[in-house]
């Protein structure tokens, strides 16, 4: 809950630089400068709705709909692009933010006012977004051609050398940070998550604070939802598919407790990071495409068995270390 | 024959550094009842809790019945025959009263291998009958009352048929009628030879019940010996190390205006027709035995649940609550009796806990000013004394005692006007205690308006300007100081109604 990196968090990037250390061994060219950003443009879009999805997990909830919102969103503006090319690009930004939010919201009031469990309320509007994806869609794809080129170019296009994806995903760990971890609201999710109970007598508005959560994770999965079609040029009805388990792997690898109460964004970028890094490399080492997702289980499991090792040895020096600033 | 079954010596025990104990000496002989008295933090729980199996000692040997043993786990544990209420809730309240009662223990059918849950609910039955206790096999774990669960966690050690049987502050959710049946059955447990380990910091308690003690501070051993031998003061020279000067402040605030009156006040099921008046610098207590329906008015007051009927005014003004919000908006407080469900969040750190009741106070605009955060934790941790390595510690990590400190430092620090305490030193130390009461007088002084619902008598009698006794969820007696005496109290309390 800290802002600065906490010590569990460095042991974890050290642990990711001596796994990129013992790859680039077999494979020198990951370390090339092209391949490294291309990790960081590949792993960017699950960074953001990791972070999402864990101020979901921090109150308590969780979100299976997240691969579904985005491929929705994805989907309309898409649409949009291909059958209104005059429309600006900001403004279909701003649109693919609010179908996010929309869509966030219905999950927020389904969970906050009609109390059904978050498990059971993600699981049915998952089924209910992406089946609106292939209503909207007719069955068909929307492909490269038929998107205008800012639209399709907009998360490639680079400043300074940083795509405005990578740039993107910044803004939003930056963004969230800073909520997170240093404003009333952020202490009120870590407090919900933590003890609902005890939340409550002390005034917090239990409903209020999950409303926010889905909401704010929906906003931002509307925004990935673009950068997604934008960056594959295409939108397609199976568009991210089983990317809501990647997003939930990749906070869980980062150390956010998932009954709730616990976990940093810092966590989840180096958490979103490392399974970017285990996709990209398995394909750069040859593993045969049958082994990867088994490979890529086992790796993910193993991080969080280490993770949770580190964090067990962490307390302990901390504590030792800690006294009394009087 | 030497009758001592067990023998802990020079145990030593460190949490990340934190010494929690540090060689201490502990016997005990069959059919004795032993105080294990200390401090809040003095390591008391630890060591039962090594005696259970729950932590690993870093040094020393265990002797139970003449031989060296390693309890490692809590299963080991409660087959060699020792068997542990905790401090801390180990129920499961999803489960009923016979599944809990039978959790890790269960009776098999001997033809077929199944679980017998026909000869269990009997057992458990007989169990309960045994303890007089009126709740049904059936019954899941949280429908209970805090008190009933508690005896349910004895019925539990008892099914064990353990040889040493421990209670860690067993009594701090018990009222009289509930500490008379827990003293009943620890007489019969130790007619039958049984050893009982009996933590309290209820020095009245231990002189009633127990045989020996053995006193702890700062997780050293600080003396052993027979009750009969040693005086109250000895005791508590011995626990805090120096003499205590606890005398009720008895301090007669200025009365002033009406702050807070209920009128009528009823939630159909929990309590009827409740009506009282507080002023500004009163502290009027509320007293009753468990289930009375006190903890009841209190939520309904402060906006947790909602009232059936009934008016509630705040300065003469009439007003809805609906929420804590709300509640605290017009100055109240309400400091809950349980820390672990209702106070504090235990995998936030002290200071988190201490300022999350004050969130508003310590952010500006949108933010967090974390240099106030720690300034008002320091505040007020220090003057409650809450005894932590550091700010920083997860609350999780305190000791029972401390973790109730924190609950009272973060409603304190909300600065109420009408301040609600429930219990308020449930589970804490002597010392602490003294300190807790003379705070509680501090802030009536200071024109603060105090319901102070307590179960403990003395607390009662010595701290408040007037009394109100429920029972059944009603209102039997009000009496003012000079009139009140234990006796008519505890009459009004099981509801004989005095004139
Ligand atoms: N799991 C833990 N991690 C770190 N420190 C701990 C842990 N459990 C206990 N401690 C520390 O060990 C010390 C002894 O705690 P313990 O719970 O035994 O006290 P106690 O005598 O039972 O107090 P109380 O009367 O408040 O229940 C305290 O300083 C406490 O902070
Ligand atoms: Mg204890």
């Amino acid at each position: 809950m800290l802002v600065l990196p906490q010590k569990r968090e460095f042991n974890f990037f050290i642990f990711i630089i001596l796994i990129i250390f013992i790859i680039s061994l077999r494979t020198p060219s990951f370390l090339d400068l092209n391949n490294f950003m291309d990790i960081l443009n590949d792993t960017a879009i699950l960074t953001m709705v990791a972070i999402g999805q864990l101020m979901i997990i921090v109150t308590g909830g969780i979100d299976l709909s997240v691969d579904a919102s985005l491929a929705l969103t994805g989907m309309s503006v898409a649409l949009l692009n291909q059958h209104y090319p005059e429309i600006p690009l900001f403004i279909i930004i701003l649109i693919s933010i609010t179908i996010g939010l929309l869509l966030g919201s219905i999950n927020g009031l389904l969970v906050s006012q009609a109390k059904i469990p978050p498990v059971i309320t993600t699981l049915g509007t998952m089924s209910i977004y992406r089946g609106l994806v292939f209503v909207i869609c007719k069955g068909t794809w929307v492909s490269a051609h038929e998107m205008t080129e800012a639209f399709r170019e907009f998360p490639r296009r680079s400043f300074l050398g940083i795509s405005n994806l990578i740039f993107i995903a910044l803004l939003i760990i930056v963004l969230f940070l800073i909520f997170l971890s240093l404003t009333k609201t952020g202490r009120e999710i870590y407090g919900v998550g933590g003890n609902k109970t005890a939340a409550q007598y002390v005034g917090i508005n239990l409903n209020k604070i999950n409303y926010l959560a889905y909401t704010l994770c929906g906003g931002i999965t509307g925004l990935a939802g673009f950068l997604w079609v934008a960056r594959y040029a295409a939108a397609q009805s199976e568009t991210a598919i089983g990317f809501n388990f990647q997003t939930i792997a990749a906070c869980v690898v980062g150390g956010v407790s998932i009954t709730g109460g616990s976990g940093t964004v810092i966590g989840v970028v180096l958490g979103a990071f490392f399974i970017g890094i285990v996709y990209d490399s398995l394909t750069m080492i040859n593993v045969s495409p049958f082994w990867q997702m088994a490979i890529q289980g086992f790796i993910i499991l193993f991080a969080i068995i280490i993770n949770t090792i580190m964090d067990k040895r962490n307390q302990q020096l901390l504590l030792r270390k800690r006294s009394f600033n009087e | 024959m030497n009758n001592c079954i067990l023998e802990m010596k020079g145990i030593r025990k460190y949490f990340y550094g934190v010494k929690a104990l540090e060689g201490v000496d502990f016997k005990i002989k069959t059919g004795e009842v032993h105080a294990l008295i200390g401090e809040n933090g003095a390591g008391k729980s630890t060591l039962v809790k090594i005696l259970a199996g729950v932590y690993q000692p870093n040094a020393g040997t265990i002797i139970f019945n003449h031989k060296s043993v390693q309890f490692l786990s809590p299963q080991i544990s409660q087959q060699a025959g020792i068997s542990a209420i905790h401090q801390e809730a180990t129920m499961f309240p999803e489960l009923s009263v016979t599944e809990n009662i039978f959790i890790g223990h269960h009776i098999r059918n001997k033809s077929n291998g199944l679980l017998s849950w026909k000869e269990m609910k009997d057992k458990t039955q007989a169990l309960l009958n045994r303890l007089e206790l009126d709740i049904h096999p059936d019954t899941k774990v949280k429908n209970l009352s805090v008190a009933q669960r508690h005896m349910v966690e004895v019925a539990k050690a008892l099914s064990l048929n353990a040889k040493i049987v421990i209670m860690d502050e067993p009594t701090s959710a018990l009222t009289i009628k509930e500490v008379e049946y827990l003293y009943k059955i620890i007489r019969k447990l130790k007619s039958e030879n049984k050893a009982v380990i009996f933590i309290s910091h209820k020095f009245e308690e231990i002189f009633e019940i127990a045989d020996y003690f053995t006193v702890l501070r700062d997780g050293k051993y600080i003396g052993e010996g027979k009750m009969a031998e040693v005086t109250m003061d000895e005791i508590i020279q011995m626990v805090i190390g120096r003499n205590l000067e606890h005398r009720y402040p008895q301090i007669e605030a200025e009365q002033g205006n009406t702050i807070l009156k209920v009128k009528n006040l009823t939630r159909i099921g929990f309590f009827k027709d409740i009506s009282f008046e507080l002023h500004q610098g009163e502290i009027l207590g509320f007293f009753g035995l468990v289930g009375a329906g006190r903890t009841e008015v209190m939520q309904t007051i402060f906006g947790i649940e909602a009232l059936t009927s009934g008016e509630v005014f705040i300065n003469g003004k009439k007003v809805n609550i609906a929420n804590p919000a709300e509640a605290m908006n017009y100055g109240l407080a309400y400091i809950p009796e349980d820390r672990q469900l209702q106070g504090t969040i235990l995998k936030m750190n002290i200071k988190e806990n201490v300022t999350l009741s004050i969130i508003n106070k310590i952010s500006r605009h949108f933010f967090l000013d974390k240099e106030k955060e720690l300034k008002i934790t320091e505040q007020y941790g220090k003057q409650i004394e809450i005894k932590a390595s550091s700010w920083q510690q997860l609350v999780e990590d305190l000791s029972g005692g401390n973790q109730q400190k924190v609950v009272l430092a973060k409603w304190i620090a909300t600065k109420p006007r009408i301040l609600i305490m429930d219990e308020p030193t449930k589970g804490i130390d002597v010392a602490t205690k003294a300190t807790v009461h003379n705070i509680i007088s501090e802030l009536a002084k200071q024109g603060i308006a105090i319901i102070l619902v307590s179960s403990e008598l003395p607390e009662i009698l010595g701290m408040s300007n007037n009394i109100i006794v429920m029972h059944e969820g009603a209102i039997t007696t009000k009496f003012t100081r000079d009139k009140a005496n234990s006796e008519n109290i505890i009459k009004a309390a099981i509801g004989s109604i005095l004139s």
